[in-house]
């Protein structure tokens, strides 16, 4: 088991958004996440990144066991797509860009820089850093906006190959990835929170 | 039964409301007292005439200064530590009174200072001091401004208040290494021998708790409009269709 | 560590704002301050060490907000943030990259604004000494102020006033050191006061710095 989520509500500025939300995520799986906006996706896979603090229940996992894509990709317009990715190389203490570059089809571009890539462009750079990290969950938030088809089929072979090597993905996104036979996919509107404001704190001021 | 029981908000409401009045009726009884036995019934100074009774306000409102930075420091600790929200409320509401009262301190220095050092304003190390003070809580209170959630406001402020505790300390020794100044010394203190003729140290002490009980009320109704303000954004939030 | 060290330095060099726009407003500052007092060499010479030390902080006051705003509009920040490098290591990097683009330049460039103000020529050691030890505690101070102020809108007004205080003693010892040697008289107290400053805030700070940036990213 990588990841085992339990009862966990989460909240936006002291109102909850998500309660009791519960599911595991075994090695090899993808759990994809779909919900209307404002629903909280967001604020739930920074809860379970470790980013927030959640309000209650229990989150059992590893160490240093995600990373997280994200509208935000951090990518540096003043460096060129290579030294963007080496950068986190770096930090994650890896050494192969190259594999990466070529799983998402950057190898052309590899030598220019950020701020002159298109918005799918710079998509893929920051999806590449998922390659990089060597990590094993994959926690990525709307990962398909603006990429193009033939973008999106790498995408998925990407997380496939993913998912074959033992590694788990959650997935926040609105479009039909096809991720082969282990992928399930969780509602979060039945998680949604009846009474907006049950701050246990926001009680005590009442 | 504990003393931490009145971290909740509602039974420290109720605590407060209690105590308020009496804290405030010590304070003006103090007070009025105070200052005019002070004013009216003490002696002029030899040496600086009657200038000298702006003492009975200079010194209590200069304490204060200090001292509220020190409970807002106390305050903040009991927030990061013990996670009481009026706790955080209560350094928020200190804050302005502390502030006011660096001000008042200044400004009777400024005005004792004139017929007694020929000027408004001297560069000694007290004054600079007071006024470095003064430049913390102005951070501080904008900080608490600036920052939209409530809980992170806390933890920030209660941060820059620790950091600025040490770097006010830092502060003051590097001031009066950098200039000995025409401020005498302190006017009141535990170890040493008296600065201060017994007929002035009388009115003086019921001054200073005076103030000590006006700080006081002004915390509480602080802490009371504080504790007020966020059952409002709570009920308001309810009453938010979802 | 190194990665992100370098990686800023590099960012700092091809946008060109790093080393370039606190200088020029050191050298603005130095300018404006006897075209204001008059051409008195004499009355400059004076007070020259002193207008030096206050046109360094204020240069690198204005670069501050830079340390983490970008990253942390783009994400950077919350990516780091999970990565195998603690934020501690993240903040001193930041803060170095600041110092190794800002106040070490402006040390560098000290003597030949002294020269301008006509600093006593045994002075000139002095007053880059003291800027070379005392500015990596206005970087890293500056540095926990920019974490205080992150993703706050108008944060630049606010880094100044939270800022300002705290760069009191750092201020009185550095200008002290640079007075006194430029009179050539004994300068030893503030010169470990200062270095005793630099150090101190060096060590301590980040725990400080990184414990705020945990509450702003959340």
């Amino acid at each position: 088991m990588l990841l085992s989520v339990q009862d966990l509500c989460i909240t936006r500025s002291s109102q909850v958004l998500l309660a009791n939300v519960s599911f595991d995520l075994a090695s090899g799986e993808a759990l994809i996440l779909k919900g209307p906006n404002g629903l909280g996706k967001t604020t739930l896979l920074r809860v379970i990144t470790g980013l927030q603090p959640a309000l209650s229940g229990k989150i059992i996992t590893q160490e240093d066991i995600f990373v997280y894509a994200a509208h935000a990709d951090g990518v540096k317009p003043s460096l060129t797509v290579t030294e963007n990715l080496q950068f986190w190389a770096d930090i994650f203490d890896s050494k192969d860009v190259s594999s990466a570059l070529s799983a998402f089809d950057l190898n052309e571009l590899k030598s220019s820089f950020a701020g002159l890539l298109s918005a799918g462009q710079k998509r893929r750079v920051g999806l590449a850093r998922m390659l990089i990290s060597n990590r094993l969950v994959w926690v990525l938030d709307e990962p398909s906006v603006s990429l193009d088809s033939a973008s999106i089929l790498q995408l998925e072979a990407v997380i496939k190959q993913h998912l074959q090597n033992g590694g788990g993905a959650l997935i926040v996104t609105h479009a039909d990835l096809d991720l082969g036979p282990r992928c399930k996919t969780l509602h979060l509107d039945e998680y949604k929170s009846k009474s907006p404001v049950y701050d246990h704190c926001a009680e005590a001021f009442l | 039964m504990s003393l931490w029981e009145y971290s909740n908000p509602v039974k420290f409401l109720k605590l407060s409301s209690r105590v308020l009045p009496w804290v405030s009726a010590l304070s003006g009884i103090c007070l009025i007292l105070g200052l005019f036995w002070g004013f009216f019934w003490t002696p002029d100074d030899y040496r600086m005439g009657s200038t000298v009774k702006i003492i009975y306000i200079h010194v209590p409102a200069a304490l204060m200064a200090i001292n509220a930075w020190f409970m807002m420091l106390v305050a903040s600790l009991i927030w990061l530590i013990r996670r009481h929200h009026v706790s955080a409320l209560a350094a928020k509401a200190a804050a302005p009174v502390g502030l006011v009262m660096t001000l008042i301190a200044l400004i009777t220095g400024a005005i004792w200072g004139q017929p007694m050092w020929g000027t408004w304003w001297a560069w000694d190390p007290r004054l600079t001091s007071f006024l470095i003070l003064f430049q913390f809580y102005i951070g501080y209170l904008a900080l608490w401004k600036a920052i939209e959630n409530p809980d992170n406001a806390a933890d920030l402020t209660s941060i820059l208040c620790i950091v600025g505790s040490v770097f006010a300390v830092l502060s003051r020794y590097a001031v009066n290494f950098w200039s000995q100044g025409l401020h005498q010394g302190a006017s009141l203190s535990l170890d040493k021998e008296k600065n201060v003729a017994d007929v002035f140290y009388h009115p003086l002490l019921l001054s200073i708790a005076g103030f000590i009980f006006l700080f006081l009320a002004l915390v509480l109704i602080g802490t009371r409009s504080e504790i007020r303000m966020r059952r409002a954004l709570v009920v308001a939030a309810r009453r938010m269709p979802s | 560590m190194r990665a992100v060290l370098l990686r800023d330095l590099k960012l700092a060099m091809r946008l060109g704002g790093g080393f370039g726009l606190a200088i020029m407003f050191f050298l603005i500052v130095t300018v404006l301050v006897p075209l204001g007092i008059g051409p008195d060499l004499a009355l400059l010479s004076a007070i020259s060490s002193g207008i030096l030390w206050v046109g360094a902080l204020l240069a690198c006051l204005l670069s501050l907000d830079r340390i983490l705003s970008l990253d942390y509009e783009d994400g950077t920040l919350d990516h780091l943030a999970i990565s195998p490098l603690p934020l501690e290591n993240v903040i001193l990097a930041k803060a170095t990259a600041h110092w190794l683009t800002t106040g070490l330049p402006l040390g560098l460039a000290s003597p030949l604004l002294g020269l301008m103000l006509g600093l006593p020529l045994e002075g000139f050691f002095w007053l880059l000494l003291s800027l070379v030890f005392g500015t990596p505690a206005l970087s890293m101070i500056g540095t926990f102020g920019a974490t205080l102020t992150l993703g706050l809108k108008r944060g630049g007004l606010l880094l100044s006033i939270l800022v300002l205080p705290l760069y009191v003693p750092t201020l009185i010892f550095g200008a002290e050191v640079a007075r006194r040697g430029s009179i050539g008289i004994e300068l030893q107290t503030p010169l470990w006061m200062l270095l005793g400053v630099s150090f101190g805030v060096v060590a301590v700070l980040p725990f400080a710095s990184s414990a705020v940036l945990r509450i702003n990213l959340r």
